[in-house]
């Protein structure tokens, strides 16, 4: 049976981890690779680091980061910010990265998806959608939320999915950082309309909220950022904790 | 030992690369190359794949005399060839992605999209799967059975003689997700991706 997918996201910016685990026996703890390693040791299922890098003489930093993650970690290593062109995603994936997450560029240039998934194969081609519900719809937001381009969510989820996209990485810009739980119907909305997988993304406070995130909101994978960050719970625990609730999970 | 990865444009190999090198440590030189007289000498060979049936077979076949010293080596002189995801799928007669595309014809087979139950089942078929082995073969040596094991594919091989089956994974129906006869070797998953019991199958490859 396949397994739904629990996801740690890192944020990296200028090559070291912004929001980082807390361990005291760790040397390093803005080292992405030490932290990645961490995880994947848990047992996380993929690892996923966003490049939050703004500068762009700053930029080259992440491909040595996932050089160096890559020949410690053998899980998928997801990577994504910043990802501009076909040649940006054939760079990252040179250094060992497996997927590249296109996000801004998928909405200003949506055949950016379809040219990469051709060359490389839309197994390593995830689309990030970032969406804030507005009235009765949900609209995409672009430069790490920014921008509201007005464009719908559902459209737009659907469009990349016949441009070959391989996987949906869906944000809700609403729950960000609120710790309140994934947007349930938003999720649910995107994936009964796709048939490829749906990443939930936004919001995670706790281990119930990764719980919804898969059956309510039907997502094949989970992604989480500051509950594994500050320590609040090990990727262990919340396997654990799925397994334990009737999720299949890889235990 | 030499082991070579062969690279033949058939997308991202660097995981591969990445694995291979941590498990031959000493024991093994890693080569990854096209270079036809290095893939003669080699005593064995990876073969990887990713990107659809039709692309891989072209990438291949771009090469001159790439086929015909795989053939030789894995055919002629049966020396241990380790094919992986598409890289497995081309050991088929015939694959059906994007269009009808002749394969290797090592395997007796096909390669068909996998049925998603009219959207049933999500495809790609993505991430973690437990393998039901069917058959000893020497690369799960030391793997459990119902192991986990990291899946990225919509295609699936299907082998007119279900002997060379030595197991299969659970999604949709059961799903031929490893091979082997005589001296040829494919999993459908990503040994590379797939953890510490991955880098064991690629541990077991290289001590054949």
């Amino acid at each position: 049976m396949l397994k739904n997918r629990i996801i740690p996201c890192l944020d990296v910016k200028n090559g070291r981890v912004v929001k980082g685990i807390n361990f005291v026996d760790l040397k390093d703890a803005g080292d992405p690779v030490e932290q990645a390693k961490i995880y994947s040791d848990g047992g996380a299922d993929e690892i996923c680091f966003l490049d939050i890098t703004a500068s762009n003489e700053n930029r080259n930093t992440i491909y040595d980061v996932v050089e160096k993650t890559s020949k410690k970690c053998f899980v998928p290593l997801t990577v994504g910010g910043g990802v501009r062109s076909v040649d940006d995603i054939s760079k990252l994936l040179n250094c060992g990265a497996d997927k590249v997450s296109i996000n801004t560029e998928a909405v200003k240039n949506p055949k950016i998806v379809v040219d990469s998934s051709k060359k490389f194969g839309s197994q390593c081609i995830v689309v990030a959608i970032d969406a804030k519900k507005n009235n009765n719809k949900w609209e995409i937001f672009t430069h790490g939320g920014r921008n509201n381009t007005g464009i719908d969510a559902i459209e737009f989820a659907k469009k990349m999915e016949e441009n070959r996209a391989g996987e949906l990485l869906v944000t809700s810009m609403d729950r960000d950082g609120t710790q309140v739980g994934y947007d349930i119907d938003l999720m649910s909305k995107i994936s009964s309309k796709v048939n490829i997988p749906v990443i939930a993304s936004g919001g995670v406070g706790n281990l119930d909220h990764l719980v919804d995130g898969i059956k309510l909101g039907n997502a094949s994978a989970v992604l989480a950022a500051s509950i594994f960050h500050y320590g609040k719970y090990s990727v262990k625990e919340a396997k654990e904790y799925l397994n334990s609730k009737g999720i299949p999970v890889r235990i | 030992m030499n082991i070579t990865i062969v690279d033949y444009n058939s997308g991202n190999i660097s995981s591969v690369i990445n694995s291979f090198n941590e498990v031959a440590k000493d024991k093994a030189n890693i080569e990854v190359t096209s270079d036809l007289n290095k893939i003669k000498f080699s005593d064995k060979l990876v073969l990887p794949g990713q990107g659809s049936f039709k692309s891989c077979v072209d990438a291949l076949n771009k090469i001159n005399g790439l086929k015909d010293a795989l053939n030789e080596f894995a055919i002629i002189n049966k020396k241990p060839l380790l094919g992986i995801c598409v890289g497995l799928q081309m050991f088929a007669d015939i694959g059906y992605e994007e269009t009808e595309t002749k394969g290797l014809g090592w395997i007796s087979g096909k390669v068909s999209k996998i049925d998603n139950q009219n959207g049933k089942y999500k495809l790609p078929h993505i991430g973690w799967n437990q393998i039901n082995i069917v058959k000893e073969s020497k690369i799960f040596k030391d793997i459990e059975n119902n192991s986990h094991m990291y899946f990225v594919h919509s295609y699936e091989f299907i082998p007119s003689d279900k002997n060379v089956i030595s197991a299969t994974t659970d999604y949709s129906s059961n799903i031929v997700c490893s091979v082997e006869k005589e001296n040829i070797f494919g999993t459908q998953f990503h040994p590379e991706k797939s953890d510490k019991t991955g880098l064991k199958i690629i541990n077991n490859f290289m001590n054949l």
